[in-house]
Order: C-alpha cells, then structure tokens, then sequence
C-alpha cells in the first residue's frame, strides 16, 4: 500500500537512498544538495542501513572513491551538486568510460563566477557530454521514483547516472508524494550481479589501462553505442515502474502537444509552471502545448521530432547559457533533432533563471505571446536567444 | 628475515613486456613488494611511468587485480575499493581477505595527489599506501616536482644561466605522513631488498593505513647508465640522503645503521642532473645541500632516542 | 595479438587476463646481451632480485638462464652479481649476432 507523506526533494532522494541500501556511497557535502548526504549518514549513523558511506575530503576524491568501488562491484552511490560536480569534472569520464554504473544525485545549482547558491543548469548541462546518463526531475515525486530506476538502468547498460533536482526550488521545497514500501524497492531493483571485479583475485583484470591510437577510438565507439542502446532499456525500465507504482516514465513527456500550435520545451521544476500556463492559455481557445525532457542524455532525439513535427513555433527554454554559442544547450540539441524533418517548425530559443532567478507565470505566458506572434507570420528577430526576467 | 631462495618459489606477479626504460627501479620495486605479499593483494595506481609502462592496451604486466583512474586520487580510488571490500564483505558477498595497495609516484604523492592520499590517511582505511619517488615528473619528460631535490636540473626547473637548477629543498613527505599519526610509517629503497620486504610485510600485518615512501632512481631523469640503478640507491642510503627508517606506533627506529657516513657530493657527481653544481661558484649550494642532509640526520637520531 | 573492433572488445577498456604484457616482446630493445658463467654462479639470486624485467629464469633456487624475449639489457645484473663471483658477462649483440 502506498504511503502518502510530505518531503522536500532532498528527503525524497535520500530516503530513495535508504531504500536502494546501497553497497557504498562517497560523498562530500555541498549546497543545496548537502542535505541528501545528512540525511544519508544518519541513516547510517542510526543503524537502519548497512551501507558504507565514505566522508571524502572532496567531490573529486568522492568520485574516485566511487570508482574504485564500482570497478570493486560494489552497488555505488553519490551526490553533489554545481562546483562539487565541477571538481568532479575529470572523474565524470572516467566513470563512464570505464562503464560503471554508479548513480549520482545531483541537485542543479549555478556555477561560480560570481558564487550563487541558486538553482540553473549549467552545472548538468555543462556535464553532458561526460557519458553520464541525464534524467531530470520535475519535482520530489519524480526524483524519487527516477532514483529507484536509476539503479536499474545503470546496472542494465553499464552506464553512471545522474538524477537531478532543481536547486531550493525542488530539492528544499515541501511536497506529498508517495513511497513504496521497503520491499517494493528491494524487490524492483534486485540484486546487483557484476560482470567483473578487481577483488576477484583469482581472475586479475586491469581497470584502467593506457590506449595509444590502435585502441582508443574503438573504445569510445563501443561507449557511445551503450549510449544509444540505452534508451529501449529506459522506456522499459519506465514501463515495469508504471506496473509497480501506477506512475509512467518515459523519455519525453507531451501535455496538450497532439494538436498544439505553439509548444514550449523545458526540464525540471519549470515544466510545472508552465504545465498551469498552457491550462490557462487552452481555456481561452489557444492552442497551446507543453513537451518536457526527462532524458536529456541519451539524447531522445527521434522521439521529440515525432511529437513536436506538427507544431508551428516552438520556444526552447534553456536554464544555462552557451555564453556566446548559437543558443543554449537544449536549444541546439532540439535543432538538430528537427533538422530532419522535411517541414520544419520555427524554433526560439529563451534562456531564464539563471542563478535562482524566479521564472513566474507571466514570463512563460510572455514567451506564448511571442510564439502566438510568429506563428502568424510576426517578427522573428535574429538574435541566437531571448533572455527572460533580466534587467537590461 | 625473507630469504631470497624461499622468495623465489612464489608465482612472478609482474610480467616480463612491460615498456619501463632499460634499468628502470620502477619494477624492481614492485616486483619486491608482490614477492613480500602473504596475501592477496589488489594494486592502485596514479597515472605516471609505472601505470603508462605496465598497462599499454591490451597488455598488462599485472598478474594481480589492478586499478588506475587518474593522476591525484590513487589513495581516493583505492579508498573506494577497500570500502566495497568491507561492504560486500559484511553482507556476505566475499569471504577472503585481502590487503590493498595503492601505489603513486612523487608527482602523485607530495604534489596532485598530497590531499587525496590525507584524506584517505585520515579516514582510516586499511590500506598501504606506497609512494614510488623517482623525484620528478619522468613520466612526461622530467619537469620538477616538490620531491625534486634542491639544485637539481629538470626541465622546469633547468640550470641557466643565472638559476643553477632547483632552487628549493625537497618537501620532507615522510614526515608529513608521520604527522597523520597512522600506525606504520617507512621509507626504503629497492637496493636494500630485505628491508624494503620487511617493510611492505610490516606495512601488510597493519589493520589500518601504512605509508612507505620508496626511493626510486630514474637513470634518465638523474642521467646515470642504466647498470647503477642499485649502486645509486645504495648511495642514497649511505649519503643519508635517504636514511631507512620506520615509525612504528609513533616509535622512529632506523633500520639501517650508516656505518661510514658517504659524501653527498659524491652521490651527486654521479649524476647528470646535478653536474653544474660542480661549476666553480656552487660550491655553496654543495655546502648547504650537505649541511641540510647532516641536519636532518641528526634530528632522525635525535627522533629514534625518543 | 589480434586488434579487434569495437564490437570484439570488452568493455570499459578492461584487460580481462592478466600478465599479458608477457606476449610483447621487448628483447629487442637491447643492444647488450647477460651472459652467464654457470661455473662461477654461486646461486645467490641477487640478480634475480634486481632484474627490472623479470627476466632470469630460476628453477628450484638455481639460476637457469634469461629470458631474453623480454631482457632490455640493462646490466644490473652483472652489476650486482658479488663482486667476488662476477658469474654474468654482458656482450654487445652485435657481437653474438655478427
Ligand atoms: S640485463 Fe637487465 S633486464 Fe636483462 S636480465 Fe640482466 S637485469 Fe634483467
Ligand atoms: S648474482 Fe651472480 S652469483 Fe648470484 S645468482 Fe646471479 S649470477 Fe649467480
């Protein structure tokens, strides 16, 4: 029987934690995800898990230690968030070319300079490309019941994950939500069966070795595969979730898209805004609609071509700067993923709330204003992106 | 006392095809350390000569489970798998014991990797850690470390014309890891084989962290022909530029006796990286290096009095 | 050894055997060759102790000869060799191979 209870999204995630009862977490403390890790110790501290929790001296070596555990075959464990995901940077692709499936939650918070404790997502976003698997939550429920797929998926492909929250806006903020039971979790992620493992000392393997040209290559081809593949095994993950929890999972999720003629694509906590803001605008007769990425790596790229193809403008919402690219991250992964298409929707580009900045529901309705002008044939300006909410 | 015959029976753990230079003490050393082993071990490795010459996909010269992440967290990474060792090990997963060994050299010990190896130190793991000091960065073509012995030349640190070489001593990592008050400290050398045994076996019995700082002599990096690597250390050893020594639970004792104390100038006339020295004006920087080392002798002996 | 794709390969750059480096042949490198006096060996295995390569052959704690496949020909250990016994010569390759 499901509990109803209230957390905030860092509750939510280390109760997950204490569910999974993993083999090992390394971790070291950072705002606003520090207390994902408090929480944890006193789990253990307390005696309801069994699990070893290593108080590293740094994010960087909080990672090593997770790869030293996985490579170890140990059901592995972490969190961190903006600078602590920064100093783990060089780690991030370690873990992944060496294919462990250590789960990770992250809680999106800006990037120094200047220091800002806020939630934006440059610190993910700016991870992308580390070979780590993205999934971003919505809110306490989701980073919940993503932390329990997580584990599944990375053990199922081999592949780091990361879930994220937004910083303070989900991660501090008070939400009911339901949990499974103990054993609904235990019996959903099963056991932890590696493949290999450097403490099985009759079979000595090498973790880590050097690749000239010869090698190289092949490896990151072999890596990138995993990455591609890994999307049948996430739906379905998703899929046998719904079956446990009455909550589906995909990679995207459409609201109001199937005759939408403006759309916006966002992640995270703004979906929900946003969610309120096409209600609104539907109750008027706009044809207004809503797709949000809950997987942003792999990257579900044939998928969001499908269901956003009809759409006539659609505004990408960006919560981090390329600082001088052509748009910011999503902005340039939506573009290709359209790129395809014979007929083409017109796409803007919006960055916003960058450092905590509070994005309400006037911002999003003004960025459906401007949809509802191009897509009658209005002005299209040729700047790479629209800043929302920014004193000029 | 391990006898070399008895030694000599055991499986080589170290294949023979790894790519270290002709003389290299790099696998003189470790395959003393795997022949001192009574247990199975599991080897870290910092990323540097060692971890590049042994592990060249798809070779390995490692007959024993081996791990290398990257350059500063070797003492991190094996933190980790000792961790998952206890875990798996609590929950019934695994049943044997195991000894952990990570291993780095100078540049991944006293510089990159000096905060990763405290933390480890400090968390108490049960772990050796084992610092392979050649005195440089050999690895990417000698450039001066904090282990880099005062005016010596590197390629960082190169003898001109007015900055004769390195113009700082070297940091003193032994003591540093005293400081950390963890139960077994050491330093030794390959050429002294049963000390440097003794140790790594002492180090293994510990239940907890262990420090041995292994001087390793690099003939290209300290330019010396490839034969001396054994006399060289042996020299470092009688110059007390590398005095063999062990703190046991806070008891310094030298493990080696000096009987006739070698000049340090005479150590370093051997070596290439030390020859403008011995350029008329240097005579100075002799004098201090000497008087440094005479120092630092006589405070250990002071130390092993206590 | 065989260079396999990218589909052939295990995973995550592992080397699933170890001591493979055996079948990388580094003899090669060398430009002078140990030769040894087994009259003169008193079998004190210091040589063995000090080789870098692993590469002198001990049978029941008798030196039995080099492994020159993997031999660099360093010379420590004619060096190290007592300097009473001297058992280990080093000749120039080009000697042997003419
Ligand atoms: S010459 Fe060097 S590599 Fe060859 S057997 Fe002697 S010590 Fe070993
Ligand atoms: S060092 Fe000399 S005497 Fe000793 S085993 Fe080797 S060859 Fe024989």
């Amino acid at each position: 029987m499901a509990k109803r209870v209230a957390m905030t999204g860092n509750e939510a995630m280390a109760e997950a934690m204490r569910q999974i009862n993993p083999d090992v977490v390394a971790a070291y403390p950072i705002t606003p995800a520090t207390e994902i890790v408090q929480i944890f110790s006193s789990f253990v501290a307390d005696g309801l898990i069994d699990t070893e929790f290593v108080n590293a001296e740094s994010e960087h070596s909080a990672m090593s230690a997770c790869i030293g555990s996985a490579a170890a075959g140990a059901r592995t464990m972490t969190s961190t968030s903006s600078q602590g995901l920064g100093l783990m940077w060089e780690m991030l692709y370690i873990a992944s070319g060496l294919r462990l499936p250590i789960v990770m939650a992250e809680v999106n918070r800006a990037l120094s300079a200047p220091i800002n404790i806020h939630c934006d997502h440059s610190d993910t976003m700016g991870a992308r490309d580390a070979g780590w698997i993205q999934i971003f939550s919505e809110n306490a429920q989701e980073a919940y019941d993503n932390m329990i797929q997580a584990v599944r998926i990375a053990e199922r492909v081999l592949l780091p994950i990361m879930v994220t929250t937004d910083g303070f806006i989900i991660s501090h903020g008070m939400e009911t939500m339901e949990l499974l039971s103990d054993d609904e979790v235990k019996g959903f992620i099963g056991e932890y069966k590696p493949q290999h493992s450097i403490l099985d000392v009759e079979h000595p393997i090498t973790v880590g070795a050097i690749d000239f040209t010869d090698y190289y290559f092949e490896h990151k081809r072999q890596q990138i595969e995993a990455m591609n593949t890994a999307i049948p095994h996430i739906v379905e993950i998703g899929k046998e979730f719904a079956q446990l929890s009455g909550r589906g999972y995909d990679l995207i999720e459409g609201y109001m898209l199937e005759d939408a003629k403006i759309a916006i694509v966002a992640l995270g906590s703004t979906v929900g805004t946003a969610r309120v803001v096409v209600d609104e605008l539907r109750n008027k007769g706009i044809k207004a609609g809503l797709l949000k990425i809950r997987v942003f790596r792999p990257f579900p790229a044939k998928e969001i071509a499908d269901v956003l193809q009809h759409v006539k403008t659609i505004a990408v919402m960006d919560r981090s700067d390329g600082v001088n690219g052509r748009g910011g991250p999503v902005f340039g992964e939506i573009l290709a993923a359209l790129y395809f298409l014979i007929e083409r929707p017109i796409v803007v580009n919006y960055i916003y709330g960058l450092g905590g900045r509070d994005t309400d529901m006037k911002q999003i309705q003004d960025v459906y204003k401007y949809l509802k002008i191009v897509a009658a044939g209005g002005l299209l300006n040729d700047r790479p992106a629209e800043y929302l909410g920014v004193r000029e | 006392m391990a006898k070399l015959k008895d030694l000599s029976k055991k499986q080589e753990l170290l294949s023979g095809g790894h790519r270290a230079c002709a003389g290299c003490a790099h696998p003189i050393a470790i395959r003393q350390i795997l022949m001192a082993a009574n247990m199975p071990v599991v080897i870290g490795c910092a990323t540097g000569c060692l971890e590049v010459t042994t592990t060249i996909f798809p070779y390995t010269a490692w007959k024993v489970p081996f791990i290398h992440s990257a350059f500063e967290n070797s003492a991190a990474t094996v933190s980790g798998v000792e961790t998952a060792y206890r875990a798996l090990k609590k929950r019934g997963k695994l049943d044997k014991d195991i000894k952990f060994i990570a291993l780095g050299g100078d540049g991944g010990t006293y510089d990159i990797g000096f905060q990763s190896l405290s933390g480890a130190m400090e968390r108490g793991h049960n772990m050796i850690y084992i610092c392979l000091d050649n005195g440089a960065y050999m690895n990417t073509g000698i450039q001066r470390s904090s282990a880099t012995p005062k005016g010596a030349h590197t390629t960082t640190s190169p003898a001109g014309k007015v900055i004769p070489g390195k113009r700082e001593f070297r940091k003193d990592m032994t003591s540093c890891m005293i400081a950390h008050n963890i139960p077994y400290i050491a330093q030794a050398v390959p050429s002294m084989w049963n000390d440097l045994v003794t140790k790594v076996q002492k180090a293994i019995a510990v239940d907890g962290p262990a420090f041995i700082n292994i001087l390793v002599p690099c003939r290209l990096g300290w330019g010396y022909p490839p034969e001396d690597t054994i006399e060289i250390g042996r020299e470092a050893i009688t110059s007390c530029y590398w005095p063999l020594y062990e703190v046991e639970n806070g008891k310094y004792k030298i493990t080696h006796a000096i009987k006739e104390k070698t000049s340090i100038a005479d150590w370093m006339k051997k070596q290439v990286r030390f020859k403008h020295l011995f350029n008329p004006g240097n005579e100075s920087i002799l004098e201090e290096i000497q008087a440094r080392i005479d120092q630092d002798w006589e405070r250990l002996n002071e130390l092993c009095k206590m | 050894m065989k260079t396999l794709g990218w589909k052939g390969l295990p995973i995550g750059g592992l080397i699933l055997e170890g001591g493979t480096a055996q079948q990388y042949i580094t003899g090669g490198w060398r430009t002078m060759r140990p030769v040894i006096d087994t009259e003169k060996c008193i079998n004190c295995l210091t040589c063995w102790c000090y080789c870098p390569d692993s590469s002198i052959r001990v049978e029941n704690e008798k030196i039995t000869g080099f492994d020159l496949d993997h031999c660099k020909g360093c010379g420590i250990c004619a060096k190290e060799c007592p300097p009473k016994v001297q058992a280990i010569r080093m000749v120039a390759e080009s000697e042997i191979r003419g």
